[in-house]
């Protein structure tokens, strides 16, 4: 059993990143720290590999950290106590959801800028435009006139 | 319910006319935001490799451990055993074929460059481990059995092999990922190393274990 | 030798897009029809090439010709047939050279059918699409060529495809995703033709409609079929990830779509004559940057190919070139142009002008998460950071709540002005839409969730309008089933694509709270019950494939001890590139799908197994296909057909059926 554990191991390595399942039959006490985990695991970024989380990933990095995950939800760690651990070792990078903080406050409030910005020029263009809607109207009238009246 | 779609149509054939001013600045906007992406665009060729990531223990203290020694099964070895001078730490597994590359140049570092060079054995067989060193030879003053890969996670270990330069007192310097080939050594870790050991010499206070 | 034909194919064609981009423009600004009319002929002569270089490649993959390179890194004996010829397009040069076929494609089609254009904006349109079509051919001959042979070594069997890539997704999607990405050429082409005629009038709007929405259908399909096919491929159940590759696709999308609502208002009520110009600039422009995403390794992705900053530089180069001059052209051409007629707050203008942002802001959001990690790490010097899926939802699902809310009411309200009644009365469908959906929620006995009852009567809501809009049509005509066919088929595109687009919103919403997932130990006999159906685990098999051995699972699924269905998830080992594979096993249906996977032996004969329950997730692509769908009826419309036929109709009907058929989008 182990000789055949070793040799998906190797052909693990073998793989480039590529995304395969991975799964772990890890048991849990409750619903509510099975879900505590698996939330974290689809969070957490596979340091190794081209863009997966390590719920994703069968590397074996993203192995030993599920299964560290595991570990401390079974402690009863919260969220940002696991989050804490995580970031202390692999930095920035290992989580998808990005922390407020200086750096990021232009990625975390850009869109909004971006939406102020695009209310602001709804609101010039309508009220531009919202102006010449009565002059028009007459002209026409105008011109349906002189159509008609042909 | 119909929609009042009866209006003339004006179908306006807007020419286009220069004005005063030229170009109407404001239309210059969609260039000028294009030009700024270009430019973050163009950073991108300027950057590390996509995969390498920076160590987080950078001026930390080597995380605090407590586990087998490889080829002294029933000896404990800590974060202690590594303090009290300048050193490598070497992350290596008989399951990567990088750590058998870089093999040699450690042989030869630990033969003539003087500083002591530890090894952790992460994820791997012990049984193998002894045996690969048996065959390879051991460049380690001891080999530090992570076999849980637990050492690894606490030092951010991604991928192996990777190198840690270790000051006198435990604290983490620098760290190499990949192999350590002559070129890594004589233009990165020496640098690193020779620095420690210049301010090591400088200092007059006796650091203690 | 036919190797060879292909390649010097290319060099051909690379001559007739020279042509074609200089002589039809030097017959536009010498006025020498015969010039012009070149356009056509040259078109036809350029695809012709492309696809001869394409059906040689296409034989070297065929006859195992592994002295290619290409097809020696691509492919290998073994490969079921239909994944080697689908191997042309599975990294990157060969998918390059199907994306220059496809813009031949596009550029022909666009000859023969533009009956409706003056000969002078012909030559213009064609001239530009030949023009963009040298870039892609040069980038090709000189940093991509996929004829390249390995020559003098000779290897004796080819590295294989990728497992994941031997697959039928990888038949559909990257030729239904290049249509769509290379069609915005067209849109692009007209606009930039446009601005060089420096009269801006509607009537490109109107020539660019059918042709911008039969590419953004594409678009549409392609990546609806990316997300199926990530779905069952993977592994774990997932179907978007927010990842580089993907949004590279999404944001040429988002624009796409404002840019067909802008279209239709510049031709109807020749409003935002520029603002849509800029838009169609803009589509194209996020086109070539996904290609450049995708190809250069700038940004990392698992679905990225392999990394060459030369091919980067070059791309990024073109982009230069190609977007910055339009921007610029844009910038001069527009000044002065004098404002147009005016619209009310309440008026459809202004719903579409709403649409437009929402999805400008999307984009941009989007754009800012994919490239942020970049700017960070230049910001920084050094530090790497991560954006992923709790970033872009967490900013681009508000978004789009906004644009649902103001599409319950666009499609109806009235041009220039809608009464405020209209609004004001909307409080009928919403309280009506919120009920159901409150009453289904309680009689299926599904846990409650504020969320999915928000966005769920949002999409009835949708709905209804939509169904109201359509019957009052139908109702105030005597005869019903031919006042069906007196509307429009841009109107049905219009519904279908609404719809699709609110089926696709419960898809999305269910499934993303309504999941239910187990992963645990699994041995010959054991069971395990998720979301009322019982997993039964009956044997473990060896399974021999073409070009494969795996461990087979059956697995028995039991709804009440009914028996309902087998599954065999699969882990498969391929021989030729070591990969193993999951290869998961779905029981699909319309409101569920059961999904198995398996992971690693544990000891003994005990397996990880992983077992889903996701509801409605079909709905999803049903609702991308439904979208797609509504894109390519329009094209039916029938004012896109002889123009001698509408003349005769217009006299006729334009009396009876005036308030029926001129209420399309």
């Amino acid at each position: 059993m182990k000789y055949i554990a070793v040799i998906f191991l190797l052909l693990a390595l073998g793989t480039s990143g590529v995304a395969s399942a991975a799964i772990d039959a890890y048991p849990f006490p409750s619903d509510e720290q099975r879900n505590q985990y698996n939330g974290l695991i689809a969070e957490l970024r596979c340091p190794q590999c081209l863009n997966t989380n390590i719920a994703g990933s069968d590397a074996m990095i993203a192995r030993d950290l599920r299964r560290e995950v595991h570990r401390l939800v079974l402690d009863g760690q919260s969220d940002t106590e696991i989050r804490e651990f995580m970031l202390a070792r692999y930095g920035d990078f290992i989580l998808y959801k990005p922390q407020l903080k200086a750096g990021t406050i232009v990625l975390w409030f850009g869109p909004l800028v971006f939406l102020l910005i695009a209310l602001g020029v709804i609101y010039r263009m309508v009220r531009r435009r919202k102006s010449q809607v009565a002059v028009l109207n007459d002209d026409d009238q105008a011109r349906l006139q002189r159509m008609l009246s042909k | 319910m119909s929609d009042g779609n009866h209006d003339v149509r004006i179908d306006s054939s807007d020419r286009s006319v220069a004005t005063n001013g030229g170009v109407n600045k404001s239309l210059l906007i969609p260039l000028a935001v294009f030009v700024g992406l270009v430019m973050i665009l163009s950073v991108g060729f300027n950057l590390e490799d996509p995969h390498f990531l920076p160590s987080e223990l950078i001026d930390q203290q080597f995380p605090e451990f407590s586990l087998n020694e490889l080829n002294a099964p029933d000896r404990i070895v800590t974060h202690k055993d590594l303090k009290g001078q300048v050193a490598l730490v070497n992350v290596w597994a008989t399951w990567c074929p990088n750590c058998l590359i870089e093999h040699p140049e450690l042989m030869r570092i630990s033969r003539e460059e003087g500083l002591p060079l530890y090894g952790i054995n992460y994820n791997d067989e012990s049984i193998k481990a002894r045996q690969w060193l048996v065959r390879h030879n051991n460049p380690f003053q001891f080999n530090i059995v992570d076999d849980q890969g637990k050492l690894g996670i606490d030092l951010g270990v991604y991928g192996a092999p990777e190198t840690f330069v270790l000051d006198a007192n435990g604290v983490i310097q620098y760290r190499h990922v990949g192999p350590v080939t002559r070129r890594v050594w004589e233009e990165t870790l020496r640098p690193v190393v020779d620095l420690l050991l210049s301010q090591a010499s400088q200092s007059s206070t006796v650091m203690e274990g | 030798m036919i190797v060879e034909l292909g390649h010097f194919s290319l060099i051909l064609a690379l001559g007739l897009a020279f042509s074609l981009a200089l002589l039809p423009a030097v017959g536009v600004y010498q006025r020498q029809p015969r010039l012009m009319q070149m356009a056509g002929s040259l078109s036809a002569g350029l695809f012709v090439f492309l696809l001869l270089s394409f059906v040689c490649l296409a034989y070297a993959f065929w006859t195992d010709d592994f002295s290619v390179a290409y097809v020696a890194r691509n492919s290998n004996s073994a490969l079921p047939l239909q994944y080697k010829m689908s191997a042309i397009w599975g990294a990157h040069e060969g998918s390059f050279l199907l994306w220059t076929l496809i813009m031949g494609g596009w550029t022909l089609a666009v000859s023969i059918f533009s009956r409706g254009l003056t000969l002078d904006m012909r030559a213009r349109v064609l001239a530009i699409l030949g023009a963009l079509t040298i870039g892609f051919i040069l980038f090709l001959l000189l940093t991509s060529n996929p004829f390249d042979r390995t020559l003098p070594v000779f290897p004796a069997d080819g590295a294989d495809l990728n497992p994941l890539l031997q697959d039928f997704g990888l038949i559909v999607h990257p030729p239904m995703l290049y249509m769509g990405y290379v069609g915005m050429a067209v849109p692009f082409a007209f606009a930039i033709a446009t601005l060089t005629t420096g009269r801006l009038d509607a009537a490109w709007a109107r020539w660019s409609r059918p042709w911008t929405n039969v590419a953004w259908a594409f678009l549409t399909v392609g990546i609806t079929l990316g997300s199926w096919w990530a779905y069952y491929e993977l592994g774990w159940g997932g179907w978007w990830f927010w990842d580089a590759v993907e949004n590279a696709s999404f944001m040429p999308w988002l624009i796409g779509t404002a840019l067909i609502h802008s279209l239709a208002v510049t031709e109807k009520r020749g409003v935002f004559k520029s603002w849509t110009v800029l838009l169609a600039i803009f589509a194209f422009s996020f086109s070539l940057l996904g290609a450049f995403i995708v190809r250069s390794g700038v940004l990392t992705s698992v679905h990225a190919f392999a990394v060459d900053p030369e091919r980067g530089m070059f791309i990024l180069g073109f982009l230069v070139l190609v977007i910055g001059g339009s921007l610029l052209l844009y910038a001069i051409k527009v000044s002065g142009i004098k404002s147009e007629a005016g619209f009310d707050w309440t008026s459809r203008e202004t719903m579409v002008l709403v649409n437009n942002l929402l999805l400008v802001t999307a984009t941009g959001a989007v754009l800012l998460g994919t490239l942020y990690p970049l700017i960070y790490e230049a910001m920084t010097d050094g530090k790497k950071i991560s954006v992923g899926p709790p970033y872009f939802n967490a900013v681009f699902v508000p978004l789009m709540l906004l644009l649902f809310a103001a599409m319950a009411v666009s499609p109806t309200s009235r041009w220039k002005k809608t009464p405020i009644a209209f609004f004001t009365q909307q409080w009928r469908p919403m309280l009506a839409s919120v009920l159901i959906v409150g009453a289904l929620v309680f009689f299926l006995g599904s846990s409650f969730s504020g969320v999915v009852v928000l966005v769920d009567a949002m999409a009835l809501w949708i709905v209804i309008n939509l169904v109201r809009d359509f019957s009052s049509k139908v109702a105030n005509k005597v005869q019903k089933i031919p006042s069906l066919f007196r509307q429009s088929m841009s109107y049905y595109g219009m519904l279908l694509g609404h719809v699709g687009i609110a089926v696709a919103m419960i898809g999305v919403c269910t499934t993303v709270y309504y999941t239910e997932e187990k992963d645990l130990r699994m041995a010959p006999g054991d069971v395990v019950s998720l979301a009322g159906y019982e997993f039964r685990f009956n044997e473990m098999r060896k399974v021999q494939g073409p070009n494969y051995i795996a461990d087979q699972a059956e697995i028995e699924v039991l709804e009440h001890g009914v028996r309902q269905t087998v599954l065999f998830p699969e882990k498969r080992f391929y021989a030729a590139s070591r990969n193993v594979m999951t290869e998961a096993d779905i029981d699909p249906s319309l409101f569920r799908d059961l999904y198995v996977a398996l992971g690693e032996p544990i000891g003994g004969d005990a397996w990880a197994v992983r077992v889903h329950y996701k509801p409605f997730v079909r709905w999803i692509w049903f609702g991308g296909l439904l979208i797609a769908l509504g894109g390519f009826t329009t094209i039916l419309d029938r004012r896109y057909r002889a123009v001698k036929q509408a003349r005769q109709t217009s006299a006729a009907s334009s009396v009876a059926s005036n308030s029926a058929s001129s209420a399309a989008v």
